[in-house]
């Protein structure tokens, strides 16, 4: 390769907002659910009837506006998008195009290279559409409507990202500041945050942008940066070849590590937008605009600064505890209660993450409760239980959310300190093994080791290791 | 006593005083939509079971205290296009032939829990789609004045059922005059209100931004007593108004005195029968008798309404009618390959000629590379007209003019050509771009014997004035119905009437045709 190549992209990002209902009406936005049970006549699209906007799903996404440093349209609209698919039950989807909510706004990433700005073109919002089913076995296709109205912002970029690394860093950064926000739960697995991104290459120092392709159905972090390291290699080995690289919407294929055709720009079909005469101008106030303002949440920056000097933690750790906004309110909640933030860190860093990898789960998916683990660190540190047994009692408030004072006390964990039971357990040890005694009182400070292990063994781990320690000295003199 | 000459307010009130039952004025509607039915055919569906069991219902709530409103107790009629559950709701559309909502209309809501009885839908103009009532899919409705006429459209179904004494009052919509016109063909009254008065959920969308639901009667009193029955804000459509000044019966007054009326010129000129004309103009004259003051202005722009209307409300439909699909409900074609087919073939087999034509229009005027051209240039006229009768209610406190320029054409005359159909909806058709309040009652006959209706329009929020002072013409004339008996006897003529098929050329023609009926002046 003679050239050098540049490589642009900008991508949409569409979030489900985690508001309780739809956004024009009152079905729950639950996920699961039997099919077409989260449904009423507005979300099927029945004849006559008539949606109602969601105040919530306007409050998000002006939170997220204003968190990613947006302007705001005080006068916006919504548009209707017209296109025929069965999953669209009206065949036409709500959404804005002449007046979005959001617009010129960006974010700062870290990369590496330093900082940069990423910037936001706009943020509208739109309804989501259903899910169609297709039934091999009866040969035909079923429509589930339970997430037919499900609210969604989609976060336009502009064409400011040079390399993957830049991708994932703007996208990290997006998902944390709408996590803090509360707006959603952005989990990329189950498709609350989504990604498309478009890619075009061009010789490096021109101006121009080259043509671009639009990769969709990028279900990971670790997808998006195979997809856009593959893409660029594709558009590039068709620049030096001397072809044209085709403007289309291709579909990444992570498992083959390939994207293919969908469909070329000459199939786009001509939506034919015009605003919705079923929904009114959404007129955003001053006060309104305060008011959300006033009720954002502390963002990383400022929770790093607090976490250093209010909890005096590591670093290290704060940086860890606030990349997710569930670690984060998870250790302020249990840290409020037990008043051990280094111990609450401890095992938030290691555990939680460890069993969290285990399972393929994000701190998103942590379903315990920040007073169990609370309780933990203080049976801990008060020495109820030992270390080894807090381990195993973790794993069970991990997986179970169990509360960990009762489960103690009905499995008999507590650890057995300088007791009858204790001292007799340690005498016959002692009277066991005696060339072990021996081989101590001769100098081999080894098998102390030994000894407090047999023991502990012989007291199945519930004994206070500083208990047995003590113990096993006083008798071998 | 005959039941079916009374009004709907005159009916209630003998219930009230147990001088009628429920029921029995309930049969004597059915037993007259059995009677001219064969002739007329206002409905779609009449369901006699249902409306018997709501009226021993009804006639209990009434002799319990529990219902004691105007109209407890009145056979009604709901037009074909408001959602009602549990009963067959078509749009007279093949595409709904079998839809039965699972949920019923707010207005229908309102109508009932004042204690009307639904008597069944009356027939209309394919999704409203029309001025005749002839693009039914399930065959004309004929005006009961007569029957080789048509009662106009698209509530054809509803005004003809209250003028040939099938009902006592009947539910309309209004996108382009769809109350007005044919309550001005069959010689009943009829209002459009100001648009968010009356909540369209359950309304089977056209024009969304132009539809409103309406009554449609015998006399201005029932009208009045019916629209407050209606209006109501409701939460479900975010179009829709809160109002505390709905207590439309305030305003049967006799008295003008205080009002000033304004006959726009630009309503007199070309194209009116003379007729009519004089009519109205005699309507006038009375209005001035009683103390109203009259004039002539101009009220100018009256010539963009058409092309305005007919862009804006077929880009609409265009996508309001989208999801008809044979998907989720309705028809579907048989035997298809794949979606596309399916889509295409039951939209195809579906829709009728003119709604096809209207969904091209629609289609069209929205398409990239046109939507500035056709679609916002529309919107525009729509203010320029609505700031052209701001200027005219700030002089005015009521426009009088005709409501239509002829009298009920004979069936299968209009939809040779629609571009003339479309061209007689002129005076009707601003009120909804402005979203203005309108209404139409009865005031004379031509020489052939059909009903000609005078036309009032009121500012937004108005009602009350263009209801005193149609309620005051009222009083000057006593109300004439259409001889049903010899009607019976009439021969007619029951050949089908078949619209053309719109092909690309045709449409491409109606867009010139419109463009070429803007350029004569140009709007910016």
């Amino acid at each position: 390769m003679t050239k050098q190549y540049e490589t642009v992209i900008g991508l949409e990002v569409h979030v489900e907002l985690a508001t309780k209902t739809k956004i024009f009406c009152g079905c729950s936005t639950a996920f699961g659910g039997a099919p077409n049970t989260h449904t009423c006549p507005v979300c099927t699209g029945m004849p006559g009837s008539l949606p109602v906007l969601n105040k919530q799903v306007v409050e998000y996404a002006l939170a997220v506006g204003l968190a990613t440093n947006c302007r705001i349209n005080r006068y916006c609209k919504f548009d209707r998008k017209n296109y025929f698919y069965p999953d669209n039950p009206q065949n036409y989807q709500i959404s804005q195009l002449y007046l979005p909510i959001c617009h010129d706004g960006g974010i700062e990433i870290e990369t590496a290279a330093g900082t940069k700005t990423i910037g936001i073109h706009e943020i509208h919002m739109e309804e989501d559409a259903g899910k169609l089913i297709h039934d091999e076995w009866e040969d035909c296709s079923l429509v589930d409507y339970n997430r037919s109205g499900v609210p969604l912002i989609e976060i336009v970029s502009e064409p400011d990202m040079r390399s993957a690394e830049e991708v994932i860093a703007y996208l990290e950064k997006l998902r944390l500041i709408i996590q803090y926000l509360g707006a959603s739960d952005c989990k990329l697995q189950e498709g609350s945050m989504r990604a498309d991104v478009n890619l075009s290459v061009r010789e490096a120092g021109t101006s121009r942008f080259g043509t671009r392709t639009e990769m969709k159905n990028l279900n990971s972090f670790k997808a998006i940066g195979r997809a856009i390291e593959a893409e660029r290699e594709r558009q590039t080995e068709l620049l030096e070849a001397g072809k044209p690289v085709i403007q289309e919407t291709r579909r990444w294929d992570d498992n083959k590590e390939y994207s293919y055709a969908m469909r070329s720009k000459e199939d786009a079909q001509d939506y034919r937008y015009f605003p919705d005469p079923d929904l009114v101008p959404v007129i955003i106030s001053d006060e309104w605009i305060e008011r959300i303002k006033a009720a954002q949440p502390e963002f990383r920056t400022e929770k790093l600064k607090r976490y250093r000097k209010e909890f005096g933690i590591p670093d290290y750790d704060a940086q860890i505890l606030t990349s997710s906004k569930k670690l984060a309110d998870l250790f302020e909640a249990a840290t409020q209660i037990c008043k051990k933030p280094k111990k609450v860190s401890n095992w938030l860093m290691v555990e939680t993450l460890r069993l969290l990898k285990e399972a393929g789960q994000e701190p998103e998916d942590i379903s315990f409760s920040p007073e169990n683990l609370a309780k933990l660190v203080l049976l801990t540190e008060e020495g109820v239980i030992n270390s080894s047994v807090a381990k195993d009692v973790f794993s069970k408030i991990f997986a179970e959310n169990i509360d960990p004072e009762r489960y103690v006390e009905e499995n008999g964990l507590k650890t057995i300190g300088d007791t009858d039971a204790l001292r007799d357990t340690v005498r016959e040890i002692v009277a066991a093994n005696p060339q072990s005694v021996a081989d101590y009182k001769g100098g081999k400070k080894k098998v102390f080791g030994f000894l407090v292990g047999q023991t502990m063994k012989a007291m199945k781990g519930k004994a206070d290791p500083s208990a047995v320690n003590k113990l096993l000295q006083e008798m071998l003199g | 006593m005959d039941v079916l000459k009374m009004t709907a307010l005159e009916l209630s009130e003998k219930i009230k005083q147990k001088e009628i039952g429920v029921e029995e004025a309930v049969k004597a509607s059915l037993s007259q939509i059995e009677k001219v039915e064969s002739t007329v055919h206002a409905y779609v569906t009449v369901d006699a079971a249902g409306a018997l069991k709501k009226a021993r219902e009804i006639q209990k709530k009434i002799d319990s205290g529990e219902l004691t409103g105007p109209l407890a107790g009145v056979p009604a009629a709901v037009k074909d296009n408001l959602c009602t559950k549990g009963m067959l709701t078509t749009c007279s559309s093949k595409i709904l032939g079998n839809f039965v909502p699972t949920y019923t209309a707010q207005a229908v809501e309102n109508l009932e829990a004042a204690g009307m009885i639904i008597l069944g839908k009356t027939n209309m103009d394919e999704f409203a789609m029309g001025s005749t009532t002839e693009t039914s899919a399930f065959g004309v409705t004929r005006n009961p004045w007569n029957p080789e006429h048509v009662p106009g459209g698209s509530s054809g179904g509803s005004c003809a059922a209250v003028a040939a004494g099938e009902c006592f009052l009947a539910l309309g919509s209004d996108t382009g005059g769809s109350i007005r016109q044919p309550g001005a063909f069959c010689g009943v009254t009829g209002i459009k209100p100001t648009y968010g008065t009356v909540s369209r959920y359950g309304l089977i969308a056209y024009g969304s931004s132009l539809d409103q639901i309406g009554p449609v009667a015998r006399s201005v009193g029932d009208c009045a007593a019916a629209l407050e029955v209606l209006a109501s804000y409701d939460k479900k459509d975010s179009t829709s108004m809160k109002r505390d000044d709905c207590d439309f019966t305030e305003a049967l007054t006799e008295d003008v005195k205080d009002l000033r009326i304004g006959i726009p010129g630009d309503y007199l000129g070309e194209g009116l029968d003379p007729q009519t004309k004089a009519a109205v103009l005699a309507a006038a004259e009375v209005l001035k008798e009683k103390g109203a003051s009259v004039e002539e202005f101009d009220l100018s722009l009256v010539e963009y309404a058409i092309p305005a209307y007919y862009t804006i409300a077929s880009a609409e439909a265009s996508s309001n009618l989208e999801r008809f699909d044979g998907v989720k409900y309705g028809y579907r074609a048989d035997d298809c390959e794949g979606l596309h087919q399916m889509y295409k073939r039951s939209r195809s087999e579906g829709f009728g000629a003119e709604v096809k034509r209207r969904i091209m229009l629609g289609s069209f005027v929205l398409s990239s590379g046109y939507y500035d051209a056709y679609y916002l240039k529309a919107l525009r006229v729509k203010a320029m007209i609505k700031q052209a009768f701001d200027r005219a209610f700030s002089k005015y406190d009521l426009i009088l003019g005709p409501a239509a320029s002829t009298t009920a054409p004979k069936l299968g005359e209009s939809l040779s050509d629609p571009l003339k159909m479309y061209l007689g909806d002129i005076y009707t058709i601003s009120a909804n771009l402005a979203g203005i309040p309108g209404m139409t009652v009865p005031c004379g006959r031509d020489d052939q014997g059909l009903p000609i209706g005078l036309q009032l329009l009121a500012n937004c929020f108005e009602e009350k004035k263009m209801i005193r002072a149609a309620y005051s013409f009222e009083q000057s004339r006593s109300y004439e119905a259409p001889q049903m008996d010899a009607l019976q006897k009439k021969k007619l003529h029951t050949e089908s009437m078949q619209m053309k098929e719109p092909d690309a050329d045709a449409l491409h023609m109606d867009a010139l045709h419109m463009d070429a009926l803007r350029a004569g002046k140009a709007v910016e």
